[in-house]
């Protein structure tokens, strides 16, 4: 390990890492329990069509809803048992949507669907893409917008470089830590299929400094197989610890140096970056025919008795989650999904865990208090902290007087959400969730005006 | 255990902030001046203290009178923030010692009233209110604020503290009058060694004459990032950059940059005045320019100006020019070209 030789990207903050609960523990299995809820829209885009009927008996692994179209996925069962219901259910995000519920049939063995390795060298492009969607396959970092689409290339258009990211910036959370500690392996194995799959000459699989561990059992598993994934290079970059550096811009910038510029992709530099939870899934599905059915979440949090790493079955409500970690404090104000910075706060326990959900962190009341808020001295924390530049502080002042239009030439748009300017703000000022209110309110008006000229 | 239904709250992430608040922020500058009133006190006494206290009085009054009301109606709910009484500080500290203390009373109320709340209170002033509420005085009472009393220890308290509001001042007897550095510079032509200024043991402001004070408490304030460091360095690297040039074309009429850092206000307007972050750019370039503005505004008022002193000047007149600094230095946003694209 080479310290030295760290890089990182400008800007950004440094919270307490708090991932020392969970950091060292293996996964553990959670337990099948006896319902499932799957909505329908669990990623970005289209939500999926299900193609079966309450009452019908499904099978673990077995395909139960269709893509709803091109950004879209595959839904599968994660359990041997009953459709119950086809009927509006409580989503994360606090609004009714529709889901599959599926009641688990608690005397089947529950084995997983034995696939036969799928010879993705023999498939077109297309047909990868295909295959991808029909594993259910999205990023796994969180924001679950579906990964066939970015293996998509347009015509003419090459990879030249696979990122992988390891970084795993957000607070609390340390499944991706875990997974790159135990399944180095099938980590490696996605990378060769996609890097071949894409034709990328290079692979840069990016982890921050505070997971030793997971560097070393790369680069040990690297050497195995000779420090290449299929004959294409790939090398394990050591990042400085600093927050948001999973965010794909940053991590970008950290690892080459370069910036995407605005309104454009990775894509359009050449590059694909994905989660390591991703390519462990491509990995899982190509080689053992398992398609996106569970995933490593945390669960931790100053609310929570027993703090863990779990593989757990999309689907399973997060009440029973927590239970199996030995329930919530009393003092539990606040259960987030996804990380401390940019998770979802839930509005009930009664919610399912998704395709997209890294962590769940039960926080006490003291640890949410909102600040006593003070005026804004302009003493520029949130510009140092920004990681795109902009000037938080102006755009929460025009925020709050509604100059939402203002905003657009301050770059509002631009914003990644990230929430570092309202981490670092000493007057307790909300700015992220100012700048995303202005945010929204002009992506409507930007819809009512297409419609009002279409 | 079961995960009975707690009462969630649903609030917006983050969930994390980092400790630090804005009363934290005016509480280490506030300690940042405690050993400059502490030199304060041992050049120039009790009275020194007394206008300190005066001063601090006036601007929290005002700040208790004028300010925002607290839920349910009660005054003084900005009294907490901590930048009323800051302001009453930092003013006490750039008034001459035997300044009667009514006048400093006085300055405390505008500086506050007409600095900060009049615009709209706290974050919301365009001129740092401590050197309006000097300003204030300067424009009203010319004579009192620029008469100057010798270095007299710890012991001192001068008559003229206690002068009666509107009245005329008991005639200090012509002893405990002085010229401070730059007076004497500007009208007799002679210059007062560097080692007495280093140390303050010249005539001058309260809290202005210690340079070495005043640099160690700014060395820990930048070392706390309690304020922008580009500001300090900006403006006393002009004015050494500046004064250096001048003094090499002619070293018999002009100063050293020595003389020019270490003498008058600057270095306390370096450090406290110029880094209010409410009066101050935000933008790198912006903050650069800043900073360069006041040390060529000091270097020509003082040099070439009418007054001996000219760093309240120069800071006021860049917090006037702060915004439009700000809009033509913003930065390059992530993934933009420098011209905008």
């Amino acid at each position: 390990m080479t310290p030295l030789t760290a890089r990182t990207f400008r800007h950004g903050i440094h919270p307490e890492a708090h991932k020392e609960a969970t950091e060292h523990l293996p996964v553990e299995r959670m337990p099948f329990v006896a319902r499932y809820v799957l909505p329908l829209s669990q990623h970005t885009g289209a939500p999926a069509r299900p193609v079966v009927r309450a009452g019908e008996r499904v099978a673990r692994g077995q395909v139960v809803a269709e893509p709803g179209g091109f950004v879209s996925t595959t839904l599968h069962s994660p359990v041997t048992g009953r459709v119950s219901a086809l009927a509006p259910r409580h989503h994360p995000n606090g609004r009714l949507v529709d889901a599959i519920e599926i009641e688990a049939d608690p005397f089947a063995s529950q084995e997983p669907p034995a696939g036969e390795p799928i010879d993705w060298r023999a498939l077109s492009g297309d047909e990868f893409v295909a295959e991808v969607q029909r594993a259910g396959l999205v990023g796994m970092g969180g924001a679950a917008f579906p990964s066939h689409v970015k293996y998509k290339l347009p015509e003419g258009r090459r990879i030249e470089k696979l990122v992988v990211n390891g970084c795993e910036c957000e607070p609390f959370l340390t499944a991706d830590h875990r997974l790159m500690v135990e399944r180095p392996g099938a980590i490696l194995r996605g990378i060769e299929i996609l890097a071949a799959r894409l034709g990328a000459g290079e692979v840069v699989i990016g982890v921050e400094l505070n997971k030793p561990d997971a560097i070393e059992a790369l680069e040990a598993a690297l050497a195995g197989c000779g420090g290449d994934a299929g004959g294409v290079p790939v090398r394990v970059a050591p990042l400085k610890v600093k927050y948001p550096q999973g965010a794909e811009k940053m991590l970008i910038e950290a690892l080459f140096g370069v910036e995407v510029p605005t309104g454009k992709l990775p894509l359009d530099l050449g590059m694909v970056v994905n989660n390591v939870g991703t390519m462990a899934a491509l990995a899982d599905w190509f080689d053992r025919g398992l398609p996106l059915i569970e995933r490593l979440v945390t669960v931790a949090g100053p609310g929570v008795a027993r703090p863990a790493n779990l593989l757990v079955p999309v689907g399973t409500p997060v009440r029973a989650v927590l239970d199996h970690c030995g329930g919530l404090d009393a003092e539990v104000r606040e259960v987030v999904m996804g990380g401390p910075m940019m998770g979802t706060p839930l509005p009930s326990l009664d919610v399912p865990v998704l395709k997209g959900t890294s962590g769940l962190l039960a926080f006490t009341e003291s640890a949410t208090r909102l600040p006593t808020e003070y005026s804004c001295i302009r003493c520029g924390r949130c510009v140092e902290a920004c990681p795109q530049y902009l000037n938080p502080s102006r755009l929460a002042r025009l925020s709050r007087a509604g100059r939402f239009e203002e905003m657009e030439g301050w770059n509002a748009l631009d914003c990644v959400e990230c929430g570092s300017c309202s981490f670092a703000c000493p007057s307790g000022i909300p700015i992220v969730q100012l700048i995303r209110v202005a945010k929204s309110a002009l992506r409507e008006q930007k819809q009512r005006q297409k419609a009002a000229a279409g | 255990m079961s995960a009975r239904a707690p009462r969630l709250v649903v609030q917006s992430a983050p969930f994390l902030r980092q400790g630090v608040t804005t009363p934290a922020l005016m509480r280490d500058v506030l300690i940042a001046l405690v050993p400059v009133t502490a030199a304060a006190f041992w050049y120039f006494g009790v009275g020194a203290l007394l206008v300190v206290a005066a001063a601090t009085a006036g601007a929290a009054g005002a700040e208790w009178l004028l300010g925002p009301r607290r839920e349910g109606g009660r005054r003084g709910a900005s009294l907490a923030d901590g930048s009323g009484w800051l302001t009453g500080v930092l003013l006490g500290l750039t008034l001459p010692p035997g300044l009667p203390l009514w006048m400093a009373f006085l300055g405390g109320v505008a500086g506050v009233g007409l600095g900060k709340l009049v615009w709209g209170g706290l974050g919301h002033n365009l001129f740092n209110p401590a050197l309006v509420g000097r300003a204030f005085l300067q424009a009203a009472f010319p004579i009192a604020v620029t008469t100057w009393a010798p270095p007299g220890g710890p012991g001192m308290v001068l008559a003229s503290n206690f002068a009666w509001p509107l009245m005329a001042a008991p005639a200090a007897p012509d002893a405990m009058t002085a010229a401070t550095p730059l007076n004497l510079m500007k009208f007799g032509g002679e210059v007062t060694a560097l080692a007495d200024l280093v140390r303050g043991d010249v005539a001058g402001s309260a809290g202005e004459t210690s340079a070495l004070v005043i640099a160690l408490a700014g060395l820990w304030l930048m070392a706390r990032r309690a304020f922008d460091w580009r500001i300090p360095v900006a403006v006393v690297g002009s004015v050494a950059a500046l004064a250096a040039a001048i003094h090499a074309m002619a070293p018999a009429s002009y100063p050293t940059p020595w003389f020019m850092v270490c003498s008058g206000g600057l270095l306390f307007g370096a450090v406290f005045m110029a880094t209010d972050p409410v009066t101050s750019p935000l933008a790198p370039r912006a903050v650069w320019l800043f900073g360069l503005g006041i040390g060529v505004l000091v270097v020509l008022i003082r040099l070439w100006g009418g007054l001996p002193e000219g760093v309240m000047y120069a800071i006021l007149l860049m917090n006037a020019a702060g915004p439009l600094l700000e809009r033509a230095a913003q930065p390059r946003a992530f993934g933009h070209t420098r011209s905008g694209a």
